[in-house]
């Protein structure tokens, strides 16, 4: 085992760690803002009592992403010094002002938005609440601009092996910036979407009969309803983005490895052999790749063949993993699909949650954490898909790790997996544990100790 | 082009850079300074006072981190062959760092969270988190100060600092808690200060004499005529503080509270003071006698773009930071989310 994939295991273990808290909390601040206008509007307790819930969901979660998020910033420098070395005077400009337009924003005022609901006046507390979210998805533009710039390179020019800016505009808007950003955010909104519903299907399970987890069970399931076909929609369009702009990522995902094969078909199942350069076991449906690839019945793909060098290098990303990962994502939209179209229907003409037989809650519950996976896999296939490149075209990955000994890498990779484990699973718990006290009607006070006397008792009457 | 208007762009930017660098590590290090020193007094506060401390840094800490971030973004963007180089050195230090920037920031949120059995586990990795990373700090300063080499005697400087330098953010901490507590928690944070002080003196005395004897550049640079005469007023002043803050801290809690704020301010004066000497010290080289702002600097084209951001957004950022220092102010009360 080598320095290079330690590193990139180690990269990749913490991006995975750290996507996970930024796609709750970039749809979950949206979510909250829209909790408290309805309860400023309707002056209905139910929304209110669903902003409390879930801000404790949202500070949590929020908390998580920041200090995995300072990881990630270090460690472009200890383990990746060859990534800012070529492309720094791209990527610097960029991450400055992620730092400066986003993570100040959404730190100063998250502190408003979590303990100044008291101290300053209702309208301060709803646009502190409003620059939070705001804060969360702006970070989230800029740092897609950087990744989507990373796979689709455009605004610069080479000197002396260093990229230098050409033209911001053609870098911020690189070709696969607007279709990579749109496709995260209905994902961050789906994975909120399932969270709120899971939870709130276990709280409903566990006996909870409230108003609010009445309304927040509908609310979830119906978003989910509404962003899974966008997002199909969009996924596809991101697709054929790929297709024109990275022809081996699609390749991969695919599993179509001969270029002269057409029509293409839709490959259900198969185990991509990398030694023979075929599938093994495959089973697919004719067609159906052109038709979906290429919007015709004949359309053909280039295939991973034509991304081989004549002395045999390699330049297409390793098949199995693109191909696998790129299925779970597929599948679990589809069952996200199914199951919040068959909820809302179930609910339809004012039913409500009683309108849901129990597996349909407890598909719920079980799909809480849904939007994770889906969010992973889909990274996993387009940053997997994009090797060997680190920049596509530009820079390879095995070029910009640091000459870091492997076993230290080793030992620091063991000492942030066990702490991202532990760290996931009680994040998890605290989750589940949230709900079954808020189901049990006696929910987690965030802190012990009794407020000063005014704010106890504007607490006892707002309650 | 704008980017001549104030001379030579690969001189004055690099040089803007460095400051505005210098700036957010000085921001960082007094503002998270005092919410990690905090975090190391831990232990020495009963189950109440915790809450109470956690509550008093609760709605700044994140806010206190960025500053980290800015840094070291400022470093990967403006000087990115410096990032390498130092955090390449650092690579386990900064891993112990993160550990502990990671175990502390998620703490805040579980020990009120989780299940009440679970508390003084979080309460436990609140301080662990928070020791770990003053500690690891600490040592990335003192190895910092020693060229960033690995050899015994400079790993043995380097915990030396370590300790000082948890010890100076403890205090600091103290001061704060001075400042956002009263009553019993108060008298105890007292306690602390003048338990505290010894660390910074330390700390503070290490650095200054280890410095010029490392680097005879640097022993240049203080013991010359007359630039010795011009930085006579930086041990003066900070001399002058530490009586000062040595007195005050006799006399307080004071009826009325009366000079609370006292310490805390000489405390970041202090912490001001050392920051500049180091700076003057090691000015213009970003890596320890190997590198210079100007050899590691980003293109000028680069450097401009983040710049004019830097214009808008730092006041903005400032404003909005005394803000929210203006909503939290006073004392400490128990902090609920509605």
């Amino acid at each position: 085992v080598d320095t290079l994939i330690l590193s990139r295991i180690q990269f990749g273990a913490n991006i995975s760690f750290h996507i996970l808290f930024p796609t709750i909390t970039i749809a979950l601040g949206w979510v909250l803002l829209f909790f408290k206008l309805r309860f400023q509007a309707t002056g209905e307790d139910r929304w209110m009592a669903a902003y409390r819930f879930w801000v404790k969901v949202f500070a949590l979660s929020f908390a998580m992403g920041v200090v995995s998020g300072i990881t990630m910033s270090f460690q472009f420098g200890t383990n990746w010094p060859g990534f800012m070395e070529t492309v720094g005077n791209i990527a610097g400009p960029l991450l400055a002002y992620e730092v400066m337009t986003a993570f100040f924003l959404e730190a100063v005022f998250l502190g408003i938005m979590l303990f100044g609901m008291h101290k300053v006046p209702s309208w301060l507390h709803t646009t502190a609440t409003f620059l939070v979210a705001f804060g969360t998805t702006m970070s989230a533009f800029w740092i897609l601009v950087l990744n989507s710039w990373m796979h689709t390179p455009a605004g610069f020019e080479m000197r002396d092996g260093v990229a230098f800016a050409t033209d911001w505009w053609a870098i911020v808007f690189n070709p696969s910036m607007p279709y990579r950003l749109t496709h995260m955010l209905i994902a961050s909104g789906l994975t909120v979407a399932f969270l709120i519903a899971g939870l709130s299907a276990l709280r409903w399970l566990w006996g909870d009969r409230s108003a609010e987890v009445r309304t927040t069970l509908r609310f979830g399931a119906t978003l989910g309803a509404v962003l899974i076909p966008i997002q199909i929609y969009a996924g596809d369009m991101h697709g054929l983005n790929t297709l024109e702009h990275q022809p081996a990522k699609v390749a991969a995902m695919e599993g179509h490895w001969d270029s002269d094969k057409s029509p293409v078909p839709l490959i259900l199942f198969a185990l991509p052999d990398e030694e023979d350069r075929e599938n093994d076991y495959e089973i697919a449906v004719p067609y159906v790749g052109s038709l979906i690839l290429t919007h015709s019945l004949d359309g053909s793909i280039p295939g991973l063949d034509q991304f081989v060098t004549e002395d045999g290098e390699v330049l297409h990303p390793p098949v199995a993993k693109v191909f696998w990962s790129f299925r779970t994502m597929v599948a679990t939209g589809m069952a996200m699909l199914v199951l919040s179209w068959a909820a809302v229907w179930l609910m339809r003409f004012g039913r409500g949650p009683e309108g849901l037989p129990k597996p349909v809650l407890y598909a719920f519950a079980g799909m809480t954490f849904s939007g994770w996976i889906a969010t992973l896999a889909g990274w996993y296939t387009t940053e997997i898909g994009r090797q060997p490149w680190l920049i596509d075209g530009v820079l390879m990955t095995r070029d910009a790790v640091a000459d870091v000994p492997a076993p230290m890498v080793l030992g620091t990779l063991i000492a942030y997996l066990s702490v991202y484990g532990a760290l996931t699973a009680a994040y998890i718990g605290v989750l589940t544990y949230l709900a079954r006290r808020q189901a049990k009607g006696e929910p987690v006070p965030t802190f012990e100790a009794p407020a000063s006397g005014a704010a106890e008792a504007r607490l006892v009457a707002g309650e | 082009m704008t980017m001549e208007l104030f001379g030579d762009p690969y001189v004055w930017l690099p040089f803007t850079f460095a400051a505005l660098m210098g700036l957010s590590i000085l921001i960082y290090v007094v503002l998270d300074g005092f919410d990690l020193g905090v975090g190391v007094l831990f232990p020495f506060a009963d189950g109440a006072e915790k809450d109470r401390m956690v509550s008093s840094i609760g709605p700044f800490w994140d806010a206190n981190e960025t500053w980290l971030v800015l840094a070291i973004g400022i470093l990967l963007v403006a000087f990115p062959q410096a990032h390498g180089d130092i955090l390449t050195a650092l690579y386990l230090p900064v891993a112990v760092m993160l550990i502990g920037l990671i175990l502390r920031g998620v703490a805040f949120e579980f020990r009120v969270k989780a299940p009440g059995s679970h508390k003084e586990t979080w309460n436990r990795l609140f301080f662990t988190g928070s020791l770990m990373t003053s500690l690891s700090q600490g040592f990335m300063l003192g190895l910092y100060i020693m060229g960033l080499t690995w050899t015994l005697p400079h790993v043995a400087f380097a915990c030396l600092t370590a300790v000082f330098l948890t010890v100076g953010y403890s205090f600091i901490g103290a001061t704060w808690l001075i400042l956002k507590t009263e009553g019993a928690l108060q008298r105890k944070a007292v306690e602390w200060a003048r338990g505290g002080i010894w660390g910074l003196i330390l700390g503070v005395g290490a650095i200054s004499a280890a410095s010029p004897l490392v680097s005879p550049r640097i022993f240049e640079k203080w013991f010359s005529f007359p630039a010795t005469l011009w930085l006579l007023p930086l041990p003066i002043l900070s001399a002058a503080l530490i009586l000062w803050l040595w007195r005050a801290l006799r006399s307080l809690p004071a009826p009325g509270d009366k000079g609370a704020m006292g310490p805390f301010v000489a405390a970041i004066a202090l912490f001001t003071l050392a920051f500049a000497g180091l700076a003057y010290s090691y000015y213009p080289f970003v890596v320890p006698e190997r590198l210079t702002i100007y050899e590691a600097a980003s293109a000028p084209e680069s450097l401009i773009i983040i710049l004019v951001g830097v214009c808008f957004v730092l006041p903005t950022i400032l404003a909005y930071t005394a803000l929210a220092y203006m909503v939290f102010r006073g004392k400490a009360t128990d902090l609920r989310y509605y």
